[in-house]
């Protein structure tokens, strides 16, 4: 595959974590979140121990932790509402530095902040360090069914066609003495966005056509040409992190 | 506190609702996935990708509401469900939450059984149940369809936020007491607004593309009279 396949959030590297094939990343990722959801929230040594796990992955994976914090920011919303709920819980109260807050929903905050910060970290450094044409290898290779992957690859490659012809819809305004500020750029956008989005879909089906007269019957040749799957070793190793956070989980669960 | 119907995160809502939750999206894709099967042919899959394209540029507009702490973007079930057919457009869905789960952070993934019954299922369906509904009550016009699609989006995006009201009431981590009828309206009120924006934007696409190329429209294919007249593509190249 060519340049422009990774998409924002990748993060050219050769580091042992993006040798790893996709599967096993996504595998270790989602169970390593299933482990932290299911952690109690009293248990807050627990979630120390999952933050250490996530610095170990991303210092192998080379990921800065300016880089993870900057892209966490998406997680905001969250937070304003977590900062909200120690005022609206109910039930027993505490005093701290002055204000009434809610035990329930301070809990409740830490609860959010802590399981939504280790998710969003956690798919970060697998953005990070998968492509998105490797995500879609490592789907097909966990048996997603071929509906689902073949919706995902033209997705995420329509997505480059999608924004190549608002660019040119825009730069074609512009030559036309169009001059599209702030706000008035809406009412533009709004007349486009029927043009823009058959525009959009012819080129696609050129796209299509051009894939299917090579040879594309649904599926990426990386994947049935079985080349480069996860072999036992590469599982093991990846295997050690979601192992590690299950072991936390079981833990916190046993002693709280 | 929006987005937090759209893409519900990680720790919002317990475990056990959760797994329920996402044993539901689960049986209920399936089904969508043997449904949809039959009907992505040559011509369904191009458009699947680009409706999918398209619901994922559009969800990254957040745009703020009231306040700072209310932003809530679009989500796309009607027009998915307009231009693709319900099963298909849960599936298109369903594919965007899921790309942005795993590589976006964007809703927790172990929260995506929830938001997949949330926006894909719930949204898609109560869409679709309406557009059939309207098309048939409608006049087969222009103005008709934009109608159809205006009302479907509003009503789509209001049963999404109502369903993570149901959520959050089964299993919510945090309990607001009798706060939950005040979130509901807010919710509600919200939602209303977004769902008028989506609604605009709906219309037009899908009014645009009906009056090109009506082919391409899923709803409106069992409507019009069979050979619909062939439209040479835009820029005539094809």
């Amino acid at each position: 595959m060519g340049a422009g396949h990774g998409h924002v959030l990748y993060r050219e590297s050769a580091s042992p974590v993006h040798r790893l094939p996709p599967e096993v990343k996504i595998v270790a990722m989602v169970v390593f979140t299933v482990a932290v959801v299911a952690t109690p929230r009293e248990a807050f040594w627990a979630f120390g121990g999952y933050a250490l796990l996530v610095a170990a992955v991303a210092a192998l994976a080379r990921v800065g932790p300016g880089w993870l914090l900057r892209r966490a920011m998406i997680e905001l919303p969250f937070v304003l509402f977590a900062v909200a709920l120690p005022f609206l819980g109910t039930g027993e109260r505490v005093a701290v530095a002055g204000l009434h807050l809610s035990v329930e929903g301070l809990y409740g905050s830490w609860n959010i902040l802590a399981k939504g910060t280790l998710g969003v970290l956690a798919s970060l450094l697998l953005a990070a360090t998968t492509t998105s044409r490797d995500l879609i290898v490592g789907l097909d290779r966990l048996r997603c069914p071929q509906v689902l992957t073949q919706i995902a690859t033209f997705m995420l490659r329509y997505l480059d066609v999608l924004i190549g012809e608002a660019r040119r819809m825009r730069v074609a305004r512009i030559s036309r003495g169009d001059d599209p500020r702030f706000l008035w750029q809406l009412r533009g956008f709004a007349a486009g966005v029927g043009a823009l989005f058959l525009r959009a879909f012819e080129r696609g089906e050129r796209v299509y056509l051009a894939m299917l007269s090579r040879g594309y019957t649904g599926r990426m040749p990386a994947v049935w040409q079985g080349a480069g799957a996860a072999t036992t070793g590469q599982w093991l190793a990846a295997a050690t992190v979601p192992v590690v956070a299950a072991a936390i989980a079981a833990t916190a669960v046993v002693l709280t | 506190m929006e987005t937090l119907a759209m893409h519900i995160s990680n720790g919002i809502i317990n475990g056990p609702v959760a797994a329920v939750f996402a044993a539901l999206a689960l049986a209920a894709l399936t089904v969508c996935v043997l449904r949809g099967r039959r009907d992505l042919d040559d011509r369904l899959a191009p458009m699947a990708g680009l409706v999918a394209a398209f619901i994922f540029a559009v969800q990254m507009l957040n745009f703020p509401i009231f306040t700072a702490g209310v932003s809530g973007h679009l989500l796309g079930g009607a027009l998915a469900a307009l231009l693709v057919g319900p099963w298909v457009g849960a599936l298109c869905v369903a594919v965007v939450l899921v790309v942005q789960a795993l590589v976006f952070g964007d809703g927790g993934v172990a929260m995506l059984g929830l938001n997949i019954t949330n926006m894909a299922l719930l949204g898609t369906a109560a869409a679709y149940l309406l557009i059939a509904l309207l098309l048939r009550v409608l006049p087969r016009t222009p103005a008709g369809l934009a109608v159809t699609a205006f009302v479907s989006s509003v009503l789509s995006v209001l049963v999404a936020s109502q369903g993570f009201i149901v959520q959050y009431w089964l299993g919510g981590t945090a309990d607001l007491g009798g706060n939950l009828v005040g979130l509901a309206g807010t919710m509600a009120g919200a939602h209303l607004l977004i769902g008028i924006g989506e609604g605009l934007i709906t219309a037009t696409t899908v009014v645009t593309v009906a009056k090109v190329r009506p082919d391409l429209v899923y709803a409106l294919r069992g409507l019009r009279p069979a050979a619909a007249p062939a439209v040479p593509a835009v820029g005539g190249v094809r």
